[in-house]
């Protein structure tokens, strides 16, 4: 019988313990981030989907066409080709397709890649309707950009 | 009403738990044979997320692999990455530096711990209470954001590599490990006078659920399920790996056999964790985190290699045989949830429905771990 009163005692004094705690927090600063209208800051090793790297010389991307990335991917969600051209040492880049819609975001064809010619963008915000819009030309990105 | 069937079951129906049910934490179903509100069969039916990974893993170079290891169990990524890289390595004889061993087991510490969070807060959220998730989410919070500015991803990490690992530490990594630990520390106590000391929390787990050690080895439960019925094993302190024996640790064993012993058993290893971290912090050595001359394409030599890693719900372990190509021509992954869960069906006979579910919770199950 004292067992039972103790019992009673204890765990209803055990709720108020915990009910003290979640009021204490109540009144201190809040901890979440009132996304979109705030944002936290982005770590720089980021892995969102690769982008190619621009020769600050050229103007033009590293890449080598050795397809390298293209045997690492475990997705083959990559597509390189390249062309010989007279004067120019080495094969030109033509196509750079990155399939998004099978792409895990693993990063091993950047480590793959030894000119280091494609590098993670920080795009995460993506949101589309239709499958080929994921579909992302690469060298026409970086075209775009210069 | 008692807690279990006093009599032989006469009148039976057929309840479905699941496949989408928020208290079996993913797609799990289980058919339940149910008399009234008590159990009288439980059957787990699988494979709604089966997704193939030890095939994949036949179909693709070893280092392709990688990536699948984190999506098995996706809580406790690092282990499982651990493990697989553990037994390639042991495969094809590749030495790792110091640094890379130290960092790997502070990341999967830090990992553990997380996973013991979410676990927490899931938990109780299964019994019916919502706050205690929030604040586990909170702690939670601050290991993602350290895991993330060394490894790149927030859950699904890949950052572990055959020799090494994929990039070292930034600056802000020690310090920022250090400040997480004192601020875990000073929270536990808060843990425990929210949850653990609940009235409420303490009546639904106590007694309830028991799993005896007979039972834990019958189904070759592993972790904190054996551990929480007197079977003192872990991994990294039986069969020691990586550089586990430098640290002193201790592993609890409660030996109650009920929910709350596996409760406790995860409530204190989290403080085990910190201490392993802190060592590993003290002693953390200057250095590579690559081994030289890992060869691009990757072939180990022939022959049969396994490796066993303690995870947050177990035991894993990864068996490979090498035919000396570039794809393993067979890989073997024994998950620790799947037996872990297999004892469900035994140890819930007899129980109420909500305490069964209760039970449940306390196995920690992961789903895509089970299907792999």
């Amino acid at each position: 019988m004292i067992d039972y009163l103790r019992e009673i005692i204890s765990g209803t004094w055990s709720l108020f313990v915990g009910l003290g705690i979640t009021i204490r927090y109540f009144f201190q600063p809040v901890v979440t981030v009132q996304y979109p209208y705030q944002t936290l800051p982005m770590t720089p090793r980021f892995r969102g989907h690769i982008e190619l790297v621009k020769d600050e010389e050229t103007g033009e991307t590293k890449c080598i066409v050795c397809g390298m990335c293209q045997k690492a991917c475990p997705s083959n969600c990559i597509t390189v080709n390249g062309e010989k051209r007279e004067g120019v040492k080495g094969k030109v880049l033509t196509e750079y397709t990155l399939d998004f819609t099978k792409c895990s975001l693993c990063g091993l064809c950047v480590e793959s890649c030894t000119p280091s010619a494609i590098t993670f963008s920080k795009d995460y915000n993506l949101a589309g309707v239709t499958k080929e819009a994921y579909i992302f030309d690469l060298k026409k990105r970086l075209e775009a950009k210069n | 009403m008692s807690a279990f069937a006093e009599s032989e079951a006469k009148e039976t129906f057929v309840l479905n738990l699941g496949p989408q049910h928020p208290a079996t934490h993913g797609v799990l179903r289980v058919k339940l044979t149910m008399d009234g509100e008590y159990i009288a069969e439980a059957e787990p039916v699988l494979g709604y997320i089966h997704r193939m990974h030890e095939k994949m893993g036949e179909n693709r170079t070893w280092a392709q692999f990688l990536p699948n290891t984190g999506r098995m169990d996706y809580l406790h990524a690092l282990a499982y990455n651990h493990g697989y890289v553990s037994v390639v390595e042991r495969a094809a004889g590749i030495e790792v530096p110091e640094r890379a061993e130290y960092l790997r087991v502070i990341t999967a510490e830090l990992n553990r711990v997380s996973s013991h969070l979410l676990w927490f807060g899931a938990f109780i959220l299964d019994l019916g209470g919502f706050s205690p998730l929030l604040y586990a989410f909170d702690d939670r919070e601050h290991i993602l954001d350290l895991l993330e500015s060394v490894t790149g991803s927030r859950l699904t990490y890949c950052y572990f590599r055959f020799g090494g690992v994929y990039n070292d530490i930034d600056d802000n990594f020690v310090p920022g490990t250090r400040a997480f630990i004192k601020r875990l520390r000073e929270r536990m106590p808060m843990y425990h006078n929210l949850v653990t000391k609940n009235i409420i929390l303490m009546k639904r787990l106590q007694e309830v659920g028991p799993i005896s050690a007979e039972m834990c080895r019958k189904y070759g439960a592993t972790g904190p399920v054996c551990r929480g019925s007197g079977i003192n094993f872990d991994v990294r302190k039986h069969e020691p790996y990586s550089v586990y024996p430098e640290f002193d640790f201790d592993v609890p064993v409660y030996d109650q056999c009920d929910s709350m012993a596996r409760y406790m058993v995860r409530m204190d290893e989290i403080e085990q964790s910190l201490r392993i971290i802190e060592q590993a912090l003290d002693k953390l050595p200057e250095g590579p985190v690559m081994a030289e001359k890992v060869p691009k394409i990757l072939k180990p030599a022939k022959g049969d290699y396994y490796h066993a890693v303690e995870t947050a719900r177990g035991s894993f372990g990864v068996r490979v045989v090498s035919d000396g190509t570039n794809t393993p021509y067979r890989l073997k992954l024994r998950s620790p949830t799947f037996s872990n869960l297999s004892l469900f069906g035994e140890a819930s006979q007899g129980m109420l429905l909500p305490d069964a579910l209760a039970l449940m919770g306390s196995l920690d199950l992961v789903i895509p771990e089970i299907d792999r």
